[in-house]
């Protein structure tokens, strides 16, 4: 275990609050464009999105939920009557519009919502308990604005048949619903005999819109949630002594990232018409501008999630403290990880741990942001000082015993078998007359550009094509390993699995996957939304 | 060539056609905003208010383009061309095309108009030329300026996406203008709710 005598070999001393003074809502980033509010910071807590019930459980779950509106599909799932993936759990989410308050200083804006809020309900979800989760659109066929009122709603880092994937071909319209089936179940479950391991595991995924062209529009609409996945050792249980014992609880705390720009009604403005990534000079945390959060002098597990559109984030806090990295993409690492500053692209997570029991008593201290970034190209790389302030932490006193734990080991990935790769692809994103592009050529829903045999592993080269332009690639349905970057072998959590490779201008890595189970399309595209809708995509399928 | 009859039909049907359709269209969201409104001038030698007369109340195709590019254009212009095959008795009615060229001092009407015959560019597809100033300003709100200067200043590269929006429900796209053109008439078809 990480004790707090090693944490103190870390060089984390006695409170060292500088008298960092935060700098008040700034009218202009260097992204553009300004909201014309001023938004006094650290007014309002820290949001925590409702956790989502179920609408009905056991044998039968499905046929339980209501059926308004026309079945857009799925016509059938993959697997869903073997033995540990029929649904225990079944659940409904109603995605319509709503009026979301980002800050007091701003009217009412308009959303689109999970369940008609902004983030979406946190699913809690169990390895071994499959769910269904019915999807209906009640978006207004008149939708007026950006955004398409037309969904497919995608399980970030899943192992997911491709019918319950959001295949961005996939999209239902108004007064439609579709099923997602999330079976629960560890990579290799269908292979004889089963060949799973407990160590690919994933915990912290998301769920967001994928609409085919008008996913940064969407999901900017505020189409996006948690989906915690929990297992019997990061069970969500600190006192179980057979669980990693990690912050549970109240100390287990989601944190999405967003950020907007408001127009004088206090509308969020999508510029359609910039197609390098768009950047806000607000910044959202769970929905709240620059929020506040009371905390105990005691450890907290933070799940970061960078909803884009196109922002890159290098969080730290205030004080310079370092935070104790648990997982990558949502993926426990081997070891913890102690960082100063967290990078996060987009539809990258990362959990961390922050201690506060160094902390007296009124005390406050900052996440911030000190992540340069003036345009859709991404960060420039310099470390703002002292940066943005995104969340005020402020220490409130406790009466009992952190028992949370930061183990020294945490989930060891399977050994990596790069001599049983089959295939080696080749994969350069590109820009060419202002068109995003995959090795020159631009998304086509009905083109595959790579069929790959199930329960085979392959090796994937994926560069950045230049220009100066940072692109954060994810890879749908499979976790990888990076063999390399840039032709060096990985370092710290890039060590173990991931779902977004980061490229950074003229960067370029490798790296192997085990592709298993389900067969059908997916995707792999850059997660710049923005980049993303104007075809820098590849449809890729799993064959038998 | 374009035959006598179609440019009557051209002069008869676009763009004022529209214009007047506009007018009985529901009030749009946030267009005078979005768009600039300067005078252009059409391949017969219209003057055109850009948002009022182009753009307000309509489904559109916009692209930027200019008469003698040997680069993206000559295979752009063909694409659109089938896209309008497919959009048929559509466009000039509710649906229209605009291109607006890149070097407005070179392609005058006339340079236009000639483009126009040369590729039997149909009625409801309008070529549109202007001041250098009021181009260049079109260019750079509706996103056809590449963020990079140096690669900006290569005209023989230029930005190649088609603009697709319904400017009355204020959605808008952008897809590569060499898509497939069955793919551009169905992203038409998402924009018409």
């Amino acid at each position: 275990m990480l004790t707090r005598r090693d944490l103190l070999k870390y060089g984390i001393t006695t409170a060292t609050l500088s008298g960092f003074a935060p700098r008040w809502a700034r009218g202009d980033d260097g992204g553009g464009a300004t909201s014309p509010f001023v938004t006094k910071p650290f007014i309002q807590a820290l949001p925590t999105p409702l956790v989502k019930s179920p609408f009905s459980s056991g044998p039968g779950c499905v046929d339980r939920l209501p059926t308004t509106g026309v079945k857009a599909g799925p016509a059938e799932h993959q697997f869903i009557d073997r033995e540990g993936c029929a649904p225990v759990l079944a659940y409904t989410i109603d995605v319509h519009e709503a009026f979301h308050t980002f800050h007091p200083a701003i009217p009412p804006t308009k959303i689109f919502g999970y369940d008609g809020t902004f983030p979406g309900p946190t699913f809690h979800a169990r390895y071994g308990e499959p769910i269904t989760v019915r999807l209906f659109n009640n978006l207004d066929k008149n939708h007026v604005g950006f955004g398409v009122p037309s969904i497919t709603t995608h399980l970030h880092n899943g192992h997911t048949a491709s019918e319950s994937d959001g295949y961005p071909g996939n999209f239902h319209d108004s007064g439609t619903y579709w099923d997602n089936h999330y079976p629960n179940v560890l990579n290799g479950f269908t292979q004889d005999p089963p060949a799973t391991d407990s160590g690919e595991c994933m915990n912290t995924l998301w769920y967001h819109d994928h609409r085919l062209d008008f996913t940064a529009q969407n999901v900017y609409a505020g189409l996006a949630g948690f989906y915690l996945l929990f297992d019997d050792k990061d069970c969500g249980d600190e006192t179980n002594g057979n669980g990693f014992q990690l912050p549970s609880g109240e100390f287990d705390v989601p944190m999405v990232f967003g950020d907007k720009l408001f127009d004088a009604d206090g509308q969020a403005v999508f510029d359609f018409f910039n197609l390098d990534g768009i950047l806000g000079d607000k910044f959202s945390v769970n929905g709240a501008i620059q929020p506040y959060m009371e905390v105990k002098p005691r450890k907290y597990r933070f799940r970061f999630l960078d909803a884009g559109p196109s922002r890159f984030y290098a969080l730290a806090m205030s004080d310079g403290s370092p935070m104790v990295r648990i997982s990558s993409d949502g993926n426990l690492l081997s070891a913890p990880i102690v960082q100063s500053i967290v990078t996060v692209a987009v539809a990258e997570r990362h959990d961390v741990i922050i201690d506060f029991s160094k902390y007296l008593v009124g005390d406050k201290v900052y996440l911030m942001n000190r992540a340069e970034q003036t345009d859709g190209r991404g960060p420039t790389g310099n470390l703002l000082s002292p940066g943005d302030p995104l969340v005020e932490f402020r220490v409130t006193s406790f009466d009992r015993t952190d028992v949370s734990q930061i183990p020294s080991t945490l989930r060891i990935p399977p050994p990596i078998r790069r001599d049983l790769a089959v295939t080696t692809r080749n994969w350069e994103f590109n820009r060419g007359n202002g068109q995003w592009t995959v090795n020159g050529k631009i998304f086509r829903e009905d083109e595959i550009r790579a069929s790959v045999k199930c329960n085979t592993r392959e090796i994937w080269n994926i560069k950045n094509g230049g220009g100066g332009w940072s692109h954060p690639i994810h890879i749908h349905y499979e976790e990888f390993r990076t063999l390399s970057r840039n032709g060096q072998p990985p370092q710290g959590f890039e060590a173990d699995r991931k779902d977004v490779s980061v490229l950074g201008p003229g960067d370029e890595t490798q790296v192997l996957f085990n592709f298993r189970d389900f067969h059908g399309k997916y995707v792999m595209h850059c997660h710049n939304v923005v980049h993303e809708d104007h075809a820098m995509m590849i449809r890729f399928d799993i064959v038998p | 060539m374009i035959t006598r009859r179609a440019l009557m039909a051209t002069l008869a049907a676009a763009p004022f056609a529209g214009a007047r359709a506009a007018a009985a269209a529901p009030p749009s969201t946030g267009g005078r905003r979005r768009f600039p409104n300067p005078t252009l001038l059409t391949q017969d030698n219209e003057r055109v208010a850009f948002y009022d007369d182009l753009m307000k109340g309509k489904i559109v195709l916009v692209n930027f383009f200019y008469v003698e590019c040997t680069g993206i254009c000559p295979a752009a212009t063909a694409n659109l061309i089938k896209v309008q095959e497919l959009l048929g008795e559509r466009v000039g009615r509710d649906i229209f095309m605009y291109s607006i060229t890149l070097k407005p001092l070179e392609d005058r009407p006339a340079q236009l108009k000639m483009y126009q015959e040369m590729h039997n560019i149909k009625p409801g597809w309008t070529l549109l030329t202007g001041s250098a100033d009021d181009c260049e300003l079109l260019r750079r709100r509706l996103g056809f300026a590449d963020i990079d200067p140096v690669v900006d200043r290569d005209t023989a590269n230029h930005i190649g996406v088609v603009l697709i929006g319904n400017e009355r429900l204020d959605s808008w796209m952008a897809c590569p203008v060499q898509s497939d053109p069955k793919q551009i008439v169905t992203s038409v078809s998402w924009m018409d709710r």
